[in-house]
């Protein structure tokens, strides 16, 4: 079962950068959320400090408050590995372990948690990942070869299924389909509206049909300038957002009148 | 306006012409760098086989003789002289390599992941220093201070640990043992692998770190799963490194240890074994041609014990280049093919 999110008065800074502003959103559970907004606007920032990986950069750390099913993230006795545990990634940049076998890979997540699986069990939980991500039939004949030996967007699937192999209660997508190509891109969509029945759902993307085509609610950030802090302008249903949009700039932003 | 664009497109092209010259000089030199390389190898072993020849095919008496002498009278054999040899030397180089590597490793994730900023920096430089320092100021300093000062811990290991072989028989003091040796040693080349084991480390994709801890691993856990493999072969390479220095090490062995002929694993009691460097250094003044002749011979089983080393080095890390060729994966080498073929082609 997923898990919602809220996300309350929540500052991000970089070392003296102030990245992103004042967030307050509700991420609701068993649905999914698109964040949209220009490049450089602090998507992936707001991103990862839902599963506390912001704080991985040096220097980097945020005020405010994350709420997963009213406990707050960053609270005093919370224990950063559950959290990730918790709440799965897929990174901007695909990132396998390339030296590991493609499905040691899928199994990463599972093995980090202890869980013992008996080797069908095993076999059934990649091919499930892999087939999700559209991935299965390309490698079903090379699942001992390195994760490093695969095309980029074969990369990045290999990454969409081992996060989700992990069942995570919420899932933080950074453009997974970035470098996909129309067909696994659709695939991609396909396998998150499916999930959304087991987990919660937040997906960045440049892809403004992506946004609307699958998801329940969308956010839209941006930046007033440079160097300035950017902020959520606006968050609602999706259909609201994209056909009613009450900000000048949301709309905008989607109708592609931008800067 | 259309001059000036003019000129400038014209000077573009007149220093694409120069980098491709560039392109074809570098190609040279890197060349001349490499064959240079290659003489020098062939014309050491072309030296050392010169030298070697009287020990293997000259005068059959006068080696006999000589290798009677060296071996103070043990045996007239050439490789029963040497077997002892290569044993002390491969038995200190190895538990040195062990130890060293163990404590390296350590030390080289404690900087990369654990140590706070000012500690790792302090720790850094104090490594690169001891890098530094010449192998004659470690034998020196096992022979002075070690040996006259270890003799109690020796004896704590061999009356607690006695039953493990290694540590068994009677400890000898003053120490100028094997164990003495073997920790000078450690000593010794474990800045060199500590320090590259460092870099390697601290050059870990920090995409590959992000994704272990974002799968929920703990730092150890994202050490085993990012930073172990990523530094898989730079380690190895290191560690060769060491175990070359190690193997070919004179003076500390020289200054330390009290040598002996066995094939005894008695680490704790001296004149046991003895090192194929240290026994040339030590009976090269006192011998004639034809021993001298005998001892360069010794001098090419180090040679190509070190060779043989290397290539198993090699093996364990460049025989993935050649999976990873046919994987069709970017090797540093593949791509450096490439490169030179385009710009000869282009
Ligand atoms: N490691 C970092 N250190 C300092 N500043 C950073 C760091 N990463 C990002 N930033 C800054 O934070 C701001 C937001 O970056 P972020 O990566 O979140 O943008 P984004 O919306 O994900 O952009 P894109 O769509 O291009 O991925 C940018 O101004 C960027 O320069
Ligand atoms: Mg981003």
């Amino acid at each position: 079962m997923g898990q919602g999110l809220e996300v309350i008065n929540e500052n991000i800074y970089y070392g003296a950068f102030h990245a992103v502003e004042n967030v307050t959103m509700s991420i609701h559970k068993n649905a999914i959320t698109a964040l949209i907004g220009p490049s450089g606007c602090g998507k992936s920032t707001f991103l990862r400090t839902l599963n506390r990986m912001h704080e991985v950069t040096p220097k980097a750390y945020c005020t405010g408050e994350v709420l997963l099913d009213g406990v707050n993230l960053y609270g005093k006795d919370i224990n950063l590995v559950d959290v990730r545990r918790q709440i799965g990634m897929v990174f901007q940049k695909a990132n396998p372990f390339p030296t590991m076998s493609i499905r040691d890979n899928v199994l990463a997540g599972i093995r980090l948690n202890h869980k013992r699986l008996s080797k069908t069990e095993a076999d059934d939980l990649v091919e499930w990942a892999l087939q999700g991500a559209n991935l299965w039939n390309e490698v079903r004949d090379k699942l001992s070869s390195p994760g490093i030996a695969l095309s980029g967007g074969q990369q990045q699937r290999l990454c969409i299924a081992r996060a989700v192999a992990m069942h995570p209660s919420v899932l933080l997508m950074d453009e997974p389909t970035s470098a996909l190509d129309p067909i696994s891109t659709l695939a991609i969509e396909d396998l998150i509206t499916e999930l959304k029945k087991e987990f919660t759902i937040v997906i960045v993307t440049h892809n403004m049909q992506q946004a609307a085509r699958c998801s329940d609610y969308t956010g839209f950030f941006n930046v007033q300038g440079n160097g300035k802090p950017s902020h959520l302008v606006e968050f609602n249903q999706t259909e609201q957002l994209f056909s009613n949009p009450l900000q000048r700039e949301t709309d905008d932003y989607i109708s592609g009148h931008f800067g | 306006m259309i001059h000036t664009s003019s000129t400038h497109s014209t000077s573009t092209f007149v220093s694409r012409t120069l980098c491709r010259y560039a392109d074809t000089i570098f190609k040279y030199i890197t060349l001349i760098a490499g064959l240079i390389i290659l003489f020098i190898l062939t014309a050491v072993t072309v030296f050392l086989l010169i030298q070697a020849a009287p020990a293997m095919v000259g005068d059959k008496n006068q080696t006999v003789w000589a290798i009677r002498s060296l071996s103070g009278g043990r045996t007239i054999h050439f490789w029963t002289y040497v077997g002892p040899l290569i044993f002390g030397t491969i038995l200190t180089s190895f538990l040195a390599l062990v130890c060293a590597l163990f404590i390296a490793l350590g030390v080289a994730l404690f900087i990369t992941q654990y140590a706070p900023r000012p500690l790792a920096f302090i720790l850094s430089h104090v490594i690169d220093l001891l890098a530094a320092v010449p192998s004659v100021i470690f034998g020196l300093w096992g022979g002075l201070v070690l040996v006259p000062s270890t003799y109690p811990f020796w004896k704590w290991m061999n009356t607690y640990f006695g039953w493990i072989p290694l540590f068994s028989g009677q400890a000898s003091n003053p120490p100028r043992t094997v164990a003495t040796v073997s920790l000078v040693l450690t000593i010794m080349i474990l800045p060199i692998i500590c320090s590259m084991a460092r870099d390697i480390f601290q050059q870990t994709p920090v995409l590959l770190k992000e994704a272990a801890l974002g799968l929920g691993a703990t730092q150890w856990e994202m050490i085993k799963l990012a930073v172990l493999p990523f530094g898989k072969k730079g380690v190895i390479s290191a560690a060769m490194l060491g175990l070359g220095r190690a193997l070919g090490e004179t003076m500390a062995v020289l200054m330390i240890l009290s040598p002996g002929d066995l094939y005894s694993w008695k680490l704790l009691v001296a004149s046991q074994n003895q090192t194929i460097a240290a026994n040339i250094a030590a009976q090269f003044p006192e011998s004639d041609s034809a021993g001298v002749s005998v001892l360069i011979a010794t001098g090419l089983v180090l040679f190509v014990i070190t060779f043989l080393v290397n290539i198993a080095a090699h093996h364990l890390t460049g025989n993935a280049i050649h999976t990873k060729q046919k994987n069709n994966i970017r090797h540093p080498l593949c791509i450096n093919k490439q490169f030179i073929r385009c710009s000869e082609t282009d």
